[in-house]
C-alpha cells in the first residue's frame, strides 16, 4: 500500500511540476482511437472579470492548444495488446498534437478504459476525543479504512473519500475544523489489473513522456458528460467506446462505482463485416454513415451500396437495405445495453434517488439510441456530449471525446484522493526515521 | 433490378469513393519523433538560432586566421589602407619654418632634423624632435607644431649670452643662468661681454653679474672675475690688481672698496691686493717697489742716514 502511495504521490508531484510549466498533455487511449490534447494552463484567474459567471468547473483555467487523434492500433478492450503498435499510435497522436500546439510536452495524463476495474466501498472510523478535525485526522481516518483483499496483480487506481461522517452527522464533504467525537469516512476504491498499467507505463516511457496522472476513462467521461446536478443527485454515465463500455455512477459529486463492460462498438463493426461479407474498414464506414437501431418503413427502401471491394466492379455491386443493417446492429446494441443494465443492477443503481443515465462515447451517436436505451435502462436516459472547453477544435467536441475532455477537467481540478493526505505516523514502521520526522513535524 | 429501386439507390447511396478505408496516418519513426521533440525544445531552438551561427563564424574566422599567409595579407592590406589615409594631401607636411632663431641655429636645427619633405604628419614625432632640438645649448625653448597648410613650424627662443667664461684653453659663452650658450674662438669676438674665470664660475653667474653691475665705475680697469675655490670671487683689475671679495655679500664689500676709492683714490695707488675677505678688516698688499719706498721714507723719518 505504501508503494502505491509513493507512486501516486510521485505522479501528483509530476502533475504539479507540469502545472508550473503550464503545459500538459492528455492521452486518451481507447480501442477505436487514441486522442491527445495539449493543455496550456494560464493561471486560475485569467478569464474572470467582475462578478459575472465564473469559471465553470475550473475549466477556464486552461486552454486546449493542440489536439490530435489517430486510429488506435494494438489496443483491445481498452487494454494494450500489442505494445509496439500502441507505442507507435501514441507517438503519432502526441507528435501531431505537439505540432499543432508548437510546444513540447513532457508530462502526460492518461486514461484507460479496460483493465477490469472493480469498485470497493471502504469504511473507516477514528475517535477524536472532542477535538476539531484536523488534516491529520483525515489522514488517520483514511488510513483506518480496512482495505479488502483485492488480490495479487491488482493496483489501486482511484481511492477517493466519498463521504465523511462526524458523530451522527453524515454527508459531510469536508469535515476539517468541525468538532466531534468520532470521525468516519466512506471511501471508494477502484482497482485495476496491474499488468495493464505496467504496459501503459512502459508505452508512455518509450515515448519519452512522463506520466503525471492516471485515471479510469469511465470516471473522466462521467466528469465531462454529466452536468453538475446529475452528479449531485445521482446519475450513471455510460461511455460506449470502441472496445469496452465504461459505467460509472456518481452521487453527491463523487464517483461511487465504476465498471467496464468488455463489449463495444468494434463488435458492431465486426458483426456488420461478418453479416454483409465486407472488409472491416467498409463495415466501419457503413456503420457510421447508415447505422441505426430503429427501423422504419423508409429504411426498407433505402439501399446502401456496400461495395465488396473484390475488384470485380461489374459483378460485385452488392447492396443492402438500411433495414437489414439495422437488423444486424440492433441486437448487438441491445446486448451491450443489457450488460450495462446488469452492471448497474449489481451496483445497486436502483436504490439511488435519481436514476439519470447519460450515454456518451462514440457509440452513443447511433441514431435511434435514445429510443432504444430507455427500454432497457430505464426512463431517464439522455445522450450526453462532453462539456465545452476553451480552445477545443470543433472536430473534437463530439461524444467520442468525452473521456479526453473529462481528463482535461480532471487535470485542472483533481479530486482529493487518499494519497493527497498525510500518512499518519502510526502507519510507518516503528523505528523509521520518517516516523521520527513526522512526529517532530506534528508536534512543532 | 426494378427501375424504382435503381432510382432510389442512385438518389440515396453516395457513390463510394475509391481508396476508401481508414485515413492514412503513418506513425513517425522513433527517430523522427525524438527529432521533432528536440526541435520543439526552446533551448535547442535558441542554440540553433544563436549558438550555431556564432560557432560557425568563429570557426571560419579562426580557420582563416590560422593561415599565416592570410594574416600577412590582412596586415598588408591594413597598412596600405592606413598609409593611404595618412598620405592624403591634407596630412602632408611640405616644409619646415624655423622661427626666432639666428641663421646659424636655424641651420643647426635643419641639420639635426633631417626630414625629407613632403612627409605625412603622422610620421612626425614632435616630442622626439623637440627633445633633439633642446639638446642644442643655445636653445632655451623650442616649440614644434604643424600649421595648417602643411608647414612644420619650429619656434625657438635662443639663450642670450651675457658672460664669457674661460676654462682652461676654452672660451665659453654663458647666459644669465650659467647655462652654456656657445663656444668662442677668441675673446675679442665678444669683447663687450665680461669675462669670468675659474672652476665653478658657471654656477654663480648671477652673483658675477651683480658684481659686474656694481663694478661699473671701474669699467675701464676691470679685466674680469676669478672664481676661487668654487667659493668666492676675485675682481681682477688692470696691472694685476686684485680685490679679494668675501664669500658672503661680495657686492657690499666691493661697494666699500669703491667708496674708499672715491674718497682716497685707493685703486690708483700701488697696491697688488685689496683683501676684503674679512669685510671688517680690509687688508692691503702693496707692490714691492712701493713697500721699499715706504720703508725708505720711514727710515728717513727715523733719521737713517745710510742712503
Amino acid at each position: 500500500m505504501s508503494d502505491l502511495y509513493a507512486q501516486q504521490r510521485a505522479m501528483r508531484s509530476m502533475r504539479q511540476a507540469a502545472m508550473q510549466r503550464g503545459v500538459i498533455a492528455i492521452l486518451d487511449i481507447g480501442t477505436a482511437k487514441i486522442g491527445c490534447l495539449v493543455l496550456r494552463f494560464d493561471g486560475t484567474n485569467q478569464h474572470r472579470d467582475g462578478d459575472g459567471v465564473g469559471s465553470l468547473a475550473g475549466q477556464s483555467a486552461f486552454r486546449v492548444i493542440g489536439a490530435a487523434t489517430t486510429r488506435s492500433r494494438g489496443v483491445r478492450f481498452g487494454e494494450i495488446d500489442a505494445m509496439q503498435e500502441t507505442e507507435r499510435a501514441i507517438r503519432t497522436a502526441v507528435q501531431a498534437a505537439q505540432k499543432m500546439a508548437n510546444v513540447r510536452v513532457d508530462h502526460v495524463i492518461a486514461c484507460l478504459s479496460g483493465a477490469n476495474p472493480r469498485s470497493y466501498g471502504l469504511a473507516g472510523a477514528v475517535e477524536l476525543n472532542d477535538r476539531s478535525v484536523s488534516e491529520d485526522d483525515v489522514g488517520r481516518v483514511l488510513a483506518a479504512c480496512d482495505v479488502p483483499d483485492f488480490g495479487a496483480g491488482r493496483e489501486v487506481l482511484h481511492a477517493q473519500p466519498v463521504n465523511f461522517a462526524l458523530d451522527h452527522r453524515s454527508g459531510l464533504s469536508d469535515p476539517r475544523g468541525q468538532m466531534g467525537n468520532r470521525l468516519a469516512v466512506d471511501m471508494h476504491l477502484l482497482t485495476v489489473d496491474s499488468a495493464v498499467i505496467q504496459n501503459l507505463l512502459y508505452c508512455i516511457k518509450r515515448c519519452d513522456l512522463e506520466l503525471a496522472g492516471l485515471a479510469s476513462s469511465a470516471y473522466v467521461s462521467g466528469i465531462s458528460a454529466l452536468v453538475e446536478d446529475e452528479r449531485e443527485l445521482g446519475a450513471a454515465c455510460i461511455d460506449l467506446g470502441g472496445g469496452s463500455t465504461g459505467v460509472s455512477i456518481f452521487m453527491k459529486k463523487h464517483m461511487i462505482f465504476a465498471d467496464s463492460v468488455r463489449l463495444g462498438g468494434d463488435l458492431i463493426t465486426s458483426d456488420i463485416a461478418k453479416g454483409l461479407q465486407v472488409p472491416m474498414a467498409t463495415a466501419e464506414r457503413i456503420k457510421t454513415f447508415y447505422g441505426g437501431v430503429v427501423a422504419t418503413g423508409m429504411d426498407d427502401r433505402e439501399m446502401i451500396e456496400i461495395g465488396g471491394d473484390t475488384g470485380d466492379w461489374e459483378r460485385d455491386r452488392r447492396t443492402v437495405s438500411r433495414a437489414e443493417l439495422i437488423g444486424i446492429i440492433r441486437p448487438r446494441v441491445e446486448e451491450i445495453l443489457e450488460e450495462v443494465r446488469q452492471s448497474l443492477d449489481a451496483a445497486g443503481f436502483d436504490h439511488l434517488p435519481s436514476q439519470q443515465i447519460v450515454l456518451t462515447g462514440g457509440g452513443s451517436q447511433i441514431p435511434g439510441l435514445d429510443g432504444l436505451a430507455p427500454k432497457i435502462l430505464g426512463q431517464q436516459v439522455r445522450i450526453g456530449r462532453p462539456l465545452r472547453v476553451q480552445g477545443l477544435p470543433q472536430a473534437a467536441t463530439g461524444a467520442g471525446f468525452a473521456s479526453a475532455v473529462g481528463l482535461c477537467l480532471f487535470a485542472a481540478n483533481p479530486q482529493d484522493e487518499w494519497w493527497d493526505f498525510a500518512i499518519p505516523a502510526e502507519s510507518y514502521p516503528a523505528r523509521s526515521l520518517k516516523r521520527a520526522m513526522k512526529w517532530f513535524k506534528d508536534n512543532w | 433490378m426494378q427501375p424504382v429501386d435503381r432510382q432510389t439507390y442512385r438518389a440515396v447511396a453516395a457513390p463510394a469513393p475509391k481508396q476508401q478505408g481508414p485515413r492514412r496516418d503513418p506513425a513517425p519513426s522513433r527517430m523522427a519523433y525524438k527529432a521533432h521533440r528536440l526541435w520543439l525544445t526552446p533551448v535547442f531552438r535558441a542554440f540553433l538560432r544563436v549558438g550555431v551561427p556564432v560557432f560557425l563564424v568563429l570557426l571560419l574566422t579562426g580557420w582563416y586566421f590560422s593561415n599565416p599567409t592570410n594574416r600577412y595579407a590582412i596586415g598588408e592590406k591594413l597598412t596600405a589602407m592606413k598609409r593611404s589615409v595618412q598620405e592624403r594631401p591634407e596630412f602632408m607636411v611640405k616644409l619646415m619654418a624655423v622661427e626666432g632663431a639666428t641663421p646659424i641655429v636655424s641651420d643647426a636645427v635643419r641639420t639635426i632634423l633631417p626630414i625629407d619633405f613632403p612627409i605625412s604628419s603622422f610620421d612626425l614625432d614632435l616630442d622626439v624632435m623637440r627633445n633633439e632640438i633642446m639638446k642644442l645649448d643655445v636653445v632655451a625653448e623650442a616649440e614644434l607644431r604643424i600649421r595648417p597648410g602643411g608647414v612644420l613650424e619650429v619656434a625657438i627662443s635662443e639663450r642670450a649670452p651675457v658672460i664669457v667664461w674661460r676654462t682652461g684653453e676654452q672660451l665659453e659663452l654663458l647666459d644669465n643662468t650659467g647655462h652654456r650658450v656657445a663656444s668662442l674662438t677668441a675673446r675679442s669676438a665678444r669683447a663687450d661681454l665680461p669675462l669670468v674665470v675659474g672652476e665653478g664660475a658657471q654656477d654663480a653667474i648671477k652673483e658675477a653679474l651683480m658684481i659686474f653691475a656694481a663694478a661699473r665705475p671701474l669699467a675701464t680697469q676691470l679685466r674680469g672675475l676669478v672664481r676661487v675655490g668654487a667659493r668666492r670671487w676675485d675682481v681682477v683689475l688692470k696691472d694685476d690688481q686684485r680685490i679679494l671679495l668675501p664669500e658672503n655679500a661680495p657686492v657690499a664689500a666691493l661697494e666699500q672698496i669703491l667708496a674708499l676709492d672715491q674718497a682716497q683714490d685707493l685703486l690708483a695707488r700701488d697696491l697688488t691686493i685689496i683683501d676684503m675677505r674679512n669685510p671688517l678688516r680690509p687688508t692691503l698688499r702693496m707692490a714691492d717697489q712701493a713697500t721699499d719706498e715706504l720703508r725708505r721714507i720711514k727710515a728717513l723719518d727715523l733719521g737713517d742716514t745710510s742712503q
